[in-house]
């Protein structure tokens, strides 16, 4: 337990390594760092420097090969699969860079599958306020599909702050759009992290958006930089 | 219940979405095409099980060639038991100028003991029930014979030698077949005028019925009592054996209906796999994305199963109510072979179909559902494809489970189901050999082709596993058609077309041998020579070798009670020229020494070797002689054939009947009414009606299996559009990246209809091939014919095959190539 009731996210001599061919290969070399309530952090480097790896140990998505997350105090390697996953339900919501909402559900539909899952209540209610909040009250019956892309990453913004969740983990949010919708993107993200108090990390590589972070943390193959 | 609740407003989404409906369809066909065949089958065993004593016209009946004994009737009589009697025998029946042959039926008062008799003043006036049977001097008629004679009530019938007033219509009669059970229309008469007709003579072939009713125990009594007292050739029916014809024909229609429903229930499986497999693999993503949301995996699998088994219910419900439309075809179809009014349905074989429908998919999609479990929620981040590929193998082994308990469910008979697997493995394992090799010569013939074709051809084996699937699947699809209809009617042509133009259409038996320079004289006077009567004589085998014979050392019932029945034998100077000798030497002349020819199949049956002495108790006087040949006989000929014929010394002194069969031009057919007016004993017999009424048989009971294998041929539809829609997403990323590559539609549309085409093709060659085959040994062994090779089948398969699966392929896939390339790359990353 960390005493510091102030760390949302803490990290300790965190490693993963697979083994390719018998040979094993380092995605991310041993890193320690705590992220408090309430900041908003950018995981920034080029592409295979170990962003995507880092974002997945972070939500429990993967398992490290040494050391350990903890998430509010609580190590992630005590929870099985299953644990994890509810732990996630709980606390985190998600920004992908290919938004992965499902297709054939409409926008509300969308929204409202992680609050059903979660067996929250007023889950419809939720739902169509947080659209109507990502500005997307009059298309809640579109289906994923039909929606352009700035507006299914709007869906899925809506999604990751329907289940009011303390951590907001984002995958290249803007990675799959043009840099006029990225921006107005961007701006909803921070107005709503704003807001809602929520800790934001976030992986990129565009610069500007690293730069409106309060920190970043800089990965090089593998490496974590803290001196950026 | 959460998740249930959950579970059923997902699926809500998915059907809306189009996502379950094929798999929904597969369940529902399956169900209805078992609920179909099993709601009418169990109709007509009800209606067999309920009627079953109103069938026989009495508890208990004793059947035999001779008039039954006094003793036995006396027996029953002493024993409180009611009894009646009837004697069955054609004759011709004769009104005016106008006569047909007839079904007569002599009964005795009291008859019919159980069930009533129902009568009418004419063919269209309704009936009511009789007030017990046609008086003395009178007769009553079935209405089809009515027709035929042109005969009304009140007018006057000549039968034999005695003449009747036709008293009424004849509408029921309890223990009386249905139509196609009786080649011959009934008429029914008091037996008390049966002596005055003359019919029954010597040599006539009579079915004598001794009908028995009583209460059970003193019943049960009697049938003690007579199975130590039947004599030879008399056997006894109880309700249990109520008519076994129909039993028989119920048999064997619901095998064939049976097998017609097998296909149509593995195609649906094959539907099942394929569609909940591309369905849960599109949910891949799903999955991990709700594991990121929290999902643990038993609610992933929960949501999941409770949506599969959901649909499943709802389908297996449509597919009931379907099933029971589908019943009713079927007995509007097939009620008819057998005269019984059909219970309504009961709800046991809808339940049972619906069940089955479950247990498919539970076997074929539950094993991939399990998978999921083991998706890393971690594929949101990575998209790695793993996950579905490992259990390829335990999935088609749970559904290869589920089918076999399906199918030994349904057929209830191990050796026979394990049987019909091994006959499935094997055909699904050779169609998918042929596929696997032909996809393989497709892409070696791709490597050397233009641009657009070549890329249609490298297709097929770039998709190789895909493409084998759906080869195979359209195969037994089309194979069974084919059966169905090419073959079907080549082999009924190929028979007709073996049967000689002036083949024998007419049979005249009972020729007595007072009759017989009459009726010599008379085939002179009108022009029809060449004409040769046969003498007949009845006798039972008596001992082979010396030994008493027993029929009873036949395991075979069917054997058994050949054995045991009277014998048509016949005497010549030499074997006829038709018969083809295979075993010993025949004889020549009138003076020949005591021989017997035994034919074949009957020698095979009954253990008769080359050699053996044989003894036949003709009329009370034993008859021996040595086996000198064994014959082959060309039964399908219709010329008159004999199984046992002796040398003349040994039987021409010995009393017979004449029997006769020959060719009668159209033009003739007065001669015969002629002949019947001056020999009224002769029976005639019309062969072509007999064929048109087997002919009408064979059609309906077709007929419904084609109605069948409509099921078969949607399920090969779903199978069809399921293989389809699992290599969709794979054929729209690639006509996108084609598109950005700068390919034209009409290039994009020759290369995809290139491949659809080589699937339909391969699977109509291949689905001619097996019908090919199939025919080949059911003409060369079973029917004994010349095959004739059909090349138009090959043309049929082929082009029906190509276009139908290239229109089928291009209609799915025509949406595709109008959707912006950027869209569907977008959408695949």
């Amino acid at each position: 337990m960390s005493p510091d009731r102030n760390v949302i996210v803490q990290v300790k001599q965190l490693s993963r390594q697979v083994s390719l061919n018998d040979a094993a290969l380092t995605i991310l070399h041993p890193m320690s760092f705590e992220i408090l309530r309430g900041e908003s952090v950018a995981i920034i480097g080029a592409s295979g420097s170990g962003k995507s790896t880092l974002l997945g140990l972070l939500a429990g998505l993967d398992l490290p090969s040494t050391g350990e997350v903890r998430i509010a105090g609580q190590s992630l390697s005590e929870f099985d699969e299953d644990g994890r996953a509810k732990l996630r339900g709980e606390m985190i919501g998600f920004v992908f860079q290919s938004f992965q909402l499902l297709p054939m559900l409409s926008a509300l539909e969308n929204v409202m599958l992680p609050l059903e899952l979660n067996g929250a209540s007023e889950a419809r209610k939720r739902a169509q306020h947080w659209l109507a909040r990502v500005g997307l009250g009059e298309r809640e019956h579109h289906r994923a599909s039909q929606l352009s892309g700035g507006e299914q990453q709007r869906v899925a913004i809506a999604r990751a702050f329907a289940v009011n969740p303390a951590l907001l983990l984002a995958d290249e949010p803007t990675g799959n759009l043009d840099a006029e919708t990225g921006a107005r993107i961007i701006e909803l993200l921070f107005e709503l992290n704003r807001e809602q108090g929520t800790t934001l990390i976030l992986v990129t590589h565009d610069a500007q958006l690293a730069a409106r972070c309060g920190r970043r943390l800089q990965l090089r193959a593998g490496q974590l930089d803290l001196a950026a | 219940m959460k998740i249930i609740w959950l579970a059923l407003r997902m699926l809500t989404r998915e059907w809306r979405a189009g996502e379950l409906r094929v798999l929904g369809l597969a369940v529902l066909i399956a169900v209805a095409a078992l609920a179909s065949v099993d709601g009418f089958s169990s109709r007509m065993r009800l209606a067999l099980a309920q009627e079953s004593n109103r069938l026989l016209g009495a508890d208990l009946v004793v059947v035999s060639d001779q008039v039954p004994a006094n003793s036995i009737i006396r027996r029953a009589q002493q024993d409180g038991l009611q009894t009646a009697q009837t004697a069955q025998f054609p004759s011709m029946a004769t009104v005016g100028e106008v006569n047909r042959l007839a079904e007569i039926k002599a009964v005795s008062s009291g008859y019919p003991l159980r069930g009533q008799l129902r009568i009418s003043d004419s063919p269209s006036a309704p009936d009511h029930p009789a007030n017990g049977i046609p008086a003395p001097g009178s007769v009553w008629l079935e209405a089809r014979l009515a027709n035929a004679l042109n005969a009304s009530v009140g007018q006057t019938l000549q039968l034999g030698y005695a003449q009747f007033k036709v008293a009424a219509i004849l509408t029921s009669e309890p223990d009386r077949g249905g139509d196609f059970f009786n080649l011959a229309p009934r008429l029914l008469m008091n037996a008390t005028d049966l002596p005055t007709t003359g019919l029954i003579q010597l040599g006539s072939r009579v079915n004598y019925r001794l009908l028995v009713a009583g209460q059970g125990g003193a019943l049960e009594k009697y049938r003690v009592w007579l199975t130590s007292h039947l004599a030879q050739g008399q056997r006894v029916l109880t309700v249990r054996d109520a008519r076994p014809e129909i039993r028989n024909v119920l048999d064997k229609a619901e095998r064939y209906l049976g097998l017609s429903v097998l296909l149509s229930v593995m195609l649906a499986a094959v539907a099942i796999l394929l569609s909940s497999r591309h369905f849960l693999r599109r949910h891949l993503d799903a999955c991990a994305l709700m594991r990121c949301f929290g999902a643990s995996q038993r609610t992933i699998v929960a949501l999941y199963a409770v949506q599969i088994m959901v649909l499943g219910v709802l389908a297996a419900i449509a597919g009931m109510a379907l099933g029971y439309a589908g019943q009713s075809v079927l007995a509007a179809m097939l009620g008819k072979l057998a005269n019984l009014a059909l219970p309504p349905a009961d709800w046991l074989p809808f339940a049972r179909a619906a069940l089955a429908g479950m247990v498919l998919l539970a076997g074929f999609s539950l094993p991939t559902l399990f998978a999921l479990r083991h998706i890393p929620a971690l594929r949101i981040l990575r998209r790695d494809d793993n996950g579905l590929n490992q259990m390829g193998v335990l999935i088609y082994l749970a559904g290869f489970a589920a089918l076999s308990a399906l199918l030994f469910w349904q057929v209830n008979d191990a050796r026979l189901t394990l049987f019909a697997l091994a006959g499935i493995a094997a055909t699904l394992l050779v169609t998918a050999l042929l596929s696997w090799l032909l996809v393989l010569a497709a892409g070696w013939l791709g490597l050397r082709m233009r641009h657009n074709v070549r890329q249609g051809l490298l297709n097929l084996r770039r998709r190789a596993g895909g493409s084998v699937i759906q080869i195979a699947a359209f195969t037994l699809g089309m194979l069974a058609l084919l059966l169905l209809t090419v073959v079907r009617g080549d082999l009924l042509k190929d028979w007709h077309a073996s049967l000689p133009a002036n083949a024998p259409n007419r049979f005249i038996i009972n020729i007595q041998p007072d009759q017989l320079g009459a009726v010599q004289t008379f085939f002179k006077t009108r022009q029809l020579t060449g004409i040769t009567l046969h003498p007949m004589i009845r006798g039972r085998i008596a001992a082979i070798n010396g030994r008493p014979f027993d029929p009873a050392q036949y395991q075979d019932m069917q054997t058994r009670r050949l054995a045991e029945r009277e014998f048509n034998l016949s005497y010549s100077d030499q074997i006829p020229d038709d018969n083809t000798l295979v075993a010993g030497a025949g004889w020549q002349g009138a003076h020949a020494a005591p021989q017997f020819s035994v034919e074949q199949g009957i020698a095979d049956k009954l253990h008769l070797k080359l050699g053996d002495s044989l003894s036949f108790d003709v009329a009370g006087t034993p008859v021996t002689a040595r086996i000198s040949s064994l014959r082959k006989v060309n039964w399908d000929s219709f010329q008159v054939n004999f199984f046992v014929l002796a040398s003349p010394v040994l039987l021409q002194d010995t009393a017979a009947s004449y029997i006769t069969s020959f060719y009668l031009p159209t033009a003739q057919t007065g001669a015969l009414n002629d002949m019947v007016k001056r020999f009224p004993n002769l029976t005639v017999i019309d062969v072509s009606a007999v064929l048109k009424t087997v002919q009408d048989m064979l059609d309906r009971v077709s007929a419904a299996v084609q109605f069948v294998f409509i099921f078969s041929l949607a399920s090969g539809l779903v199978v069809l559009y399921a293989a389809l829609a699992a290599t969709r997403d794979e054929r729209a990323l690639e006509t996108a990246l084609w598109r950005v590559l700068g390919a034209r539609r009409s290039q994009l549309l020759l290369a995809q209809s290139v491949e659809f085409a080589l699937i339909g093709l391969f699977a109509g060659m291949l689905a001619a091939g097996g019908a090919s085959l199939i025919g080949w040994l059911l003409s060369s062994q079973v029917f004994h014919l010349p095959y004739q090779f059909n090349p138009g089948m090959w043309l049929l398969a082929g082009g029906l095959g190509s276009t139908g699966v290239a229109l089928a392929g291009m209609a799915g896939l025509w949406g595709i190539s109008r959707v912006p390339p950027l869209q569907t790359l977008r959408a695949a990353m």
